[in-house]
């Protein structure tokens, strides 16, 4: 345990210090892999502990965009009011689609979470008036805070990010430790038994379910402000399966391999981008591969190879 | 009058093509409760294999030979050495076909460019017929009369053969169908294979009036999904009765509410989860 909390002060410490070397162009690199590493950690709440696959993660991110975005735009670019509505909207929402997805598991459930968010799709692509159709909403502002930094800027940004990331990763860690965390687990390895025992197995899961969508509603509000655009692209499966790769690449049940995950595909579709046009086809390859050789992932193989070096 | 009369029709016939490629899905779920998201990547498949096939033979049958031949191979292929590995792993399952999906969406851009093409029609289905004042394309009809015989064929097939009643013994009991002596495996492919050719032939079929462009796998993927949690997965019932249900709503729901458009069949889907989460006819 101390190994463990060495190792995230020293992460931490490299974190804090990296803007010092970095240009601004691999800063912004690194505050998008903060991002996703947030969005990533959520659905691990979900599939690494309650053993929920969801994929249509990408509901909730895109939900608090477009909160964030159209409140920035057209009502009032206020912080205090348009960040907190964001993840609001993302926790009502996935307690409305909880109520729908609860009721399944397996591989309907993978089936219903798609489908519902395609539902959020359909109407961010359909309602022009509203969402801008297919062409987003484009210049959402960052906010202005009370501080002597302005957000505009690429270092304060990204402070400002890593600390929502240092926030989640915390609560998350707290959460998954926490009883209720535990018996999460629990219902993942045996739901039958947590019943026998006196569990509500159906509340454990839909309040995993809200906590999942507040979290990725909280990588969403980022991603907006980074970006300073929405689109429907935010709600889509390539995001929702996205999410699912980087769980299962990082290793689902251990908050920070997500994070990694995350991290690993958002460096790599930068890097292979930059060299040829077909990164959706590597990136296909990177399921098949993830799927056939790394099921535990790279936290998993690390593990692994220690296990066996110890031995 | 005319309007609700020719919207019917094409309504129905999206539903027949729909009901294409969700019979396939759902068989292959039913029996080894495998969950395919490459399979609107085998409508895209058949659509361009068609294409290409037409542009050398100038023929519709030998194309959807061609097209049909392709795409039972790519499914037996992803079947014996990918999918197999993972029985009722529904995770593992998710990821290697949505990567499957990626490199076969990927592949054709790459060969086939990203302009959306239609195939032509076979000849002898280019005119219209003209009822009183409704004018409705006779390949419309066509596509209906596809529907109708692959359904029938099917129902047959699982209902009054041999084969139907091995494989209805595999969807309700593997364990016990193999106990029985019943070549489970080789089944499996078989279904696999059948279901591919389904989604191949539904490529070829629906070529001609939705086209083949990228993002068309994402798409029917997405409306086959709807199709199979509205009928039920595993219940060839459930793929017709949901194929032509979806199939209305889709085409009535871009007719009369072009904002809402999948809306108006999603809508109805959470309704029916909500009453009946296993679809109208599933199981469990």
């Amino acid at each position: 345990m101390s190994a463990r909390v060495a190792s995230g002060a020293v992460a931490l410490a490299v974190l804090i210090g990296l803007p010092a070397v970095l240009s601004s162009y691999q800063l912004s690199l690194l505050t998008k892999m903060l991002i996703f590493g947030i969005f990533a950690m959520s659905l691990d709440l979900l599939l690494g502990y309650a053993g929920l696959p969801s994929l249509g993660h990408a509901a909730y991110f895109g939900v608090a965009a477009y909160t964030v975005g159209l409140l920035a735009l057209k009502v009032a670019n206020n912080f205090w009011i348009d960040f907190p509505a964001g993840l609001l909207m993302a926790a009502g929402v996935s307690a409305l689609f909880g109520l729908f997805a609860l009721r399944t598991r397996g591989s309907y459930f993978l089936m219903i979470t798609l489908a519902l968010g395609q539902v959020l799709w359909g109407i961010a692509f359909g309602w022009r008036s509203l969402t801008g159709g297919d062409d987003g909403l484009p210049s959402v502002p960052r906010p202005r805070l009370p501080l002597p930094w302005s957000l505009t800027e690429g270092i304060p940004f990204y402070y400002f990010v890593l600390l929502c990331f240092a926030l989640a990763l915390g609560l998350l860690a707290l959460i998954v430790r926490s009883p209720f965390g535990r018996a999460l687990v629990g219902i993942r390895e045996s739901e039958r038994r947590m019943e026998v025992l006196g569990y509500d197995v159906w509340r454990y899961k839909y309040v995993a379910f809200i906590l999942a969508g507040l979290f990725a509603g909280l990588a969403g509000n980022l991603f907006v402000y980074f970006n300073g655009f929405v689109s429907p692209s935010y709600l889509n499966i390539l995001f929702s399966a996205s999410a699912l790769l980087m769980v299962i690449l990082g290793g689902a049940g251990t908050l920070v391999g997500p994070a990694i995950g995350a991290a690993v595909i958002v460096g790599l579709e930068n890097f292979i981008s930059a060299y040829m046009e077909r990164w959706v086809l590597v990136l296909g390859v990177i399921y098949v591969l993830v799927t056939l050789f790394a099921p535990s992932g790279l936290v998993g193989l690390v593990r692994q190879r220690l296990g066996s070096a110890r031995t | 009058m005319t309007f609700w009369i020719t919207q019917a029709l094409n309504g129905i016939s999206f539903g027949m093509l729909l009901f294409l490629l969700a019979a396939g899905l759902s068989l292959i779920y039913g029996l080894m409760r495998m969950l395919n998201l490459a399979h609107g990547s085998y409508y895209i498949l058949g659509g361009y294999v068609g294409l290409a096939a037409i542009h050398v033979t100038g023929s519709f049958v030998l194309a959807a030979l061609a097209a049909t031949a392709t795409v039972t191979v790519v499914g037996i292929v992803m079947e014996r050495f990918f999918l197999r590995r993972f029985p009722e792993q529904e995770l593992p399952q998710a990821l290697l076909t949505f990567g499957f999906l990626l490199i076969f969406a990927d592949l054709s851009l790459w060969l086939w460019g990203g302009t959306p093409q239609t195939l032509p029609k076979p000849e002898i289905f280019e005119r219209s017929i003209r009822i009183g004042t409704i004018v409705f394309p006779t390949y419309r009809l066509f596509v209906i009369g596809i529907g109708l015989v692959v359904g029938l064929g099917l129902w047959w097939l699982q209902e009054g053969t041999r084969l139907g009643a091995k494989i209805r013994a595999g969807v309700d009991d593997a364990e016990m169908a193999r106990g029985t002596g019943v070549n489970v495996g080789l089944l499996s492919t078989a279904v696999f294979a059948f279901g591919a050719f389904l989604a191949g032939l539904g490529g070829i079929i629906g070529g001609p009036f939705v086209g083949v462009y990228p993002g068309a796998d994402f798409e029917i993927l997405e409306m086959a999904l709807v199709v199979v949690i509205i009928g039920g997965l595993g219940s060839l019932k459930g793929a017709f009765v949901g194929g032509l249900l979806v199939g209305l709503l889709d085409n009535f729901g871009k007719a009369l509410f072009p904002e809402l458009a999948l809306f108006t069949v999603f809508a109805p889907m959470a309704v029916i989860l909500a009453v009946r989460p296993t679809g109208l006819f599933g199981a469990r």
